[in-house]
């Protein structure tokens, strides 16, 4: 390993101890929360400086070596996952926040700051990073702007993509680019490098410094609570709010089996055996949504619910949200091992692709407990299975694949937020045509020729059958 | 070659078979962006029209890129609904292509976004007159290369859209809109900056700086019920600052007359240049300071600045000393990008990867 040159290079880059070979030291960097699959990486460097991750980055290209951006390892489609002959840059200790203008309403900071740190940062001022994924408590700004991650708050204004005004990057030969700036415009003259850069899921480049905007607190917020004897009647309810002319800040839905979950995990004190649970929440200023919720209300009561709660406080607000928060980890009890997916289908298709869902979980003889953000039709179907089984994980990912083409045939697509990675690059030929997808080749080829960032993500593998690959 | 064609294939044969470099042009109403310089040739793209796809309770569209975006607000409204970015220029029949390939917003794209913001899928024909997409038709999408909001601000250099899909959102039913006088920008931008500490959610906030003060115009949108609580609050904040002076409410007629001379850049001598300029606030000032006597006007909560003037190589070499870039709109011009853009050598990568052959112009 002395004798290995590019090994050698990076020792003259980083200290021991931020420059991991050995194998115990190794073992956390080899899954990220696709925990079903771990690869080994040759090493994890540690870098505290921007200037390390570039020089890395120019030894990566020099030498032909691979390479794996990562944050908090939250990738829910194996996005980190390691590359065997490849390295790890783990960007944890490149969490700066460099700026903070609370009057422009803009930060900037370096991609391993904590999601929710940035909240917490801008809070004094009354402002916060709209973005709130699930995992925020811990998953960084640099996964977030390389997956694009969305979250329950999506429905109004955006997801990541729609909160970065700037970027600087290495890009994988290791040319440093910036662009775009303070200016809630963006990039706003020229083609939005922005748009292209956010989602690209680690295969340009290593972002350095992000630019993001910040929103102010919202004043009132007004959480209904509705439970359903169908997950058929929540979607049409889902339905009204919508044709009410009505514009909510988030619209969730849970089935029996998550709510079942999230009860035993966190003890919400959801209304006991409901079919679904629907949260329809409103944002915004005191006034106007004072007035929203007299229109919602009625259409909620009006909608077949079983049971309708309002909450009266924060308190009974940060309770409703609990247990949807926290219902992957919490159907995770329920079961040795799961698969979360994210397709998305034309919200008015919600109803039809549930009980396909439904459908296909009978015939796989697998439970799927359903979570998902009826505003937007991103499904995410919780397949229960045990990894101790021989062929189960298999068998859930067969009964994944065929949720993701029930998507498309809907109309949708394979992946609302949590982006393709590993996962699901087996179905992109089924989502694009040809051209599109080696456009979308070509375009990566010239920005890593050699195709070292983030390896394995995205693009099917070119010349292995569809099945047999992850 | 077919210079004007009516559909897709008519595109890709025009692509393949073009004797020069060709620029795309939709409603024309934005010249400097559409006027071709020596050798290259206009493919009028206004042919491409009509709405494909629209179902109301999807809150998405799809139309070709030809459609003028007067057409489309016409159908969303029928439906009560319509597109949050404030697309500039609509009676001078802007087209959707138009807009997204030279990113003009208006002021209303305060409160949510701009086109970027709402696009969600994009066909184009590349240089090699292929037909390639990206995005999709659904509000949430992860999968591939975000292409559609690359194609934001192409110009045309990368590819000829010819479909684009929209998110769109329900229609504020009611406006109003507040006008306070301030002595100078940097007041009126002092009282922006008060604002942004509060959560008062505002359509757009525009600053007018005249010879003799600045007016802070500032548009509320919602529920009619909740407007004049909402107006009245607003204007009792702004007034706690000593440098706040008259104020008067705007509504109805008078008011969406307004914003109708922002979105149709009426307030620009006639065959005056006009330039739009991203800039972060705090430099409003600096730049304020070398304007003169140009005639213009600050949207979103001047994180754009407007500027009408004939001294093109004047405003260009300011943008240059400030870095900052700008965008011609109108008036004569060899290349309508002003000033210091930044990010040209990954753009670059990526027209070498779609127009390998610059049948779009060698620009980028």
């Amino acid at each position: 390993m002395a004798q290995d040159p590019f090994l050698r290079a990076l020792s003259q880059l980083y200290p021991p101890d931020r420059l991991l070979t050995q194998k115990a030291q190794l073992m956390t960097y080899e899954s990220d929360a696709l925990t079903a699959f771990q690869v080994r990486p040759q090493a994890v460097v540690l870098p505290t400086t921007q200037q390390e991750v570039i020089e890395t980055v120019r030894l990566c290209h020099a030498h032909g070596v691979p390479f794996v951006a990562r944050g908090s390892g939250t990738s829910l489609s194996g996005g980190s996952l390691p590359v065997p002959d490849g390295i790890v840059i783990a960007l944890n200790r490149l969490n700066r926040i460099i700026k903070l203008d609370p009057e422009q309403r803009t930060a900037v900071v370096e991609p391993g700051v904590v999601n929710l740190h940035i909240t917490e940062a801008a809070a004094p001022y009354g402002l916060y990073f709209a973005p709130d994924p699930s995992s925020q408590p811990v998953c960084t700004i640099g996964g977030n702007v390389a997956f694009n991650a969305g979250g329950a708050h999506c429905l109004k204004y955006g997801m990541t993509s729609n909160h970065v005004l700037g970027l600087k990057a290495v890009l994988a030969d290791g040319e440093v680019v910036e662009f775009g700036g303070e200016s809630v415009e963006g990039v706003g003259v020229g083609p939005d490098l922005i748009g292209l850069f956010v989602g690209c899921e680690g295969l340009f480049g290593v972002a350095l410094e992000i630019t993001v905007r910040l929103m102010p607190v919202v004043e009132r917020y007004r959480t209904v609570l509705a439970a359903y004897d169908s997950l058929e009647r929540a979607g049409k309810a889902v339905a009204l709010v919508v044709a009410a002319g009505l514009l909510p800040g988030a619209i969730e839905i849970m089935d029996r089996l998550a709510i079942k979950a999230a009860e035993t995990a966190v003890h919400a004190g959801y209304p006991p055996n409901a079919a679904a649970l629907l949260i329809v929440e409103l944002e915004g200023e005191a006034e106007q949504v004072e007035q929203e919720f007299q229109q919602l209300l009625p259409v909620i009561e009006r909608s077949g619910a079983t049971e309708v709660r309002v909450a009266q406080n924060a308190e009974e607000r940060a309770t409703i949200w609990k247990g949807r928060k926290g219902a992957f980890s919490a159907v995770g009890r329920l079961s040795p091992d799961y698969v979360v997916q994210d397709g998305v289908v034309p919200r008015g298709h919600l109803g039809e692709a549930l009980a396909e869902i439904d459908r296909l979980s009978r015939e796989y003889g697998l439970d799927v407990a359903n979570v998902f953000h009826a505003g937007d039709g991103n499904l995410h179907p919780l397949i229960l299975y045990d990894g101790q089984q021989p062929g189960a994980l298999e068998h859930a990912e067969k009964l994944a694949g065929e949720i993701l083409r029930l998507c498309i045939r809907l109309g949708g697509s394979i992946t609302g937020e949590h982006g393709v990675g590993m996962e699901k690059r087996r179905y992109m030929p089924e989502l694009f045509d040809p051209v599109s997808l080696e456009t979308m080749r070509a375009i990566r080829r010239q920005i890593d020729p050699k195709g070292i960032a983030n390896p394995g993500k995205m693009f099917p593998a070119k010349d292995a059958p569809a099945q047999s690959q992850p | 070659m077919n210079e004007k064609p009516t559909n897709i294939k008519d595109v890709q044969e025009a692509t393949l078979t073009a004797a020069g470099p060709i620029l795309p042009r939709g409603g024309g109403s934005k010249p400097a962006l559409s006027t071709p310089t020596n050798g290259v040739m206009t493919l009028e793209m206004g042919g491409l029209s009509g709405i494909i796809e629209y179902e109301p309770e999807e809150y998405t569209f799809t139309a070709l890129a030809g459609t003028t975006v007067a057409d489309v607000m016409a159908a969303l409204a029928e439906n009560g609904q319509y597109l949050p970015f404030d697309p500039l220029l609509v009676e001078a029949e802007a087209t959707l292509g138009g807009t997204v390939a030279a990113n003009t917003s208006g002021s209303g794209r305060f409160r949510y976004g701009g086109v970027r913001d709402f696009v969600l899928g994009a066909r184009f024909v590349d240089g090699r007159g292929q037909l390639a997409r990206g995005g999709g038709k659904v509000v949430k999408n992860s999968a591939g290369f975000d292409l559609p909001k690359f194609f934001v601000g192409s110009l045309g250099r990368y590819g000829l859209l010819v479909e684009l899909s929209f998110k769109v959102f329900p229609q504020p039913p009611a406006f109003q809109t507040l006008r306070i006088a301030y002595n100078n920008l940097e007041a009126a931008l002092r009282a922006t900056f008060r604002l942004a500490q509060t959560s008062l959610e505002m359509d757009a906030v525009d600053l007018l700086p005249r010879r003799d003060g600045c007016a802070l115009l500032i548009r509320l949108g919602g529920l009619a019920e909740a407007l004049p609580a909402r107006a009245t609050r607003l204007r009792q904040f702004l007034q706690e600052d000593t440098e706040a002076g008259e104020a008067s409410i705007f509504s109805d007629e008078a008011e969406a007359q307004l914003w109708q001379e922002a979105n149709s850049l009426s307030w620009t001598p006639a065959g005056a240049s006009v330039v739009k300029i991203p800039l972060a606030p705090k430099q409003a000032p600096a730049l304020e300071a070398r304007l003169g006597d140009w005639p213009r006007r600050y949207t979103c909560a001047a994180n754009v600045a407007w500027v009408a003037t004939e001294e093109i190589a004047a405003l260009d070499h300011t943008l240059n000393e400030m870095g900052l870039a700008g965008l011609q709109l109108r008036g004569q011009t060899t290349d309508p990008i002003l000033g210091r853009r930044r990010g040209a050598a990954l753009a670059q990568r990526v027209k070498r990867a779609l127009d390998p052959k610059a049948v779009f112009g060698t620009n980028i």
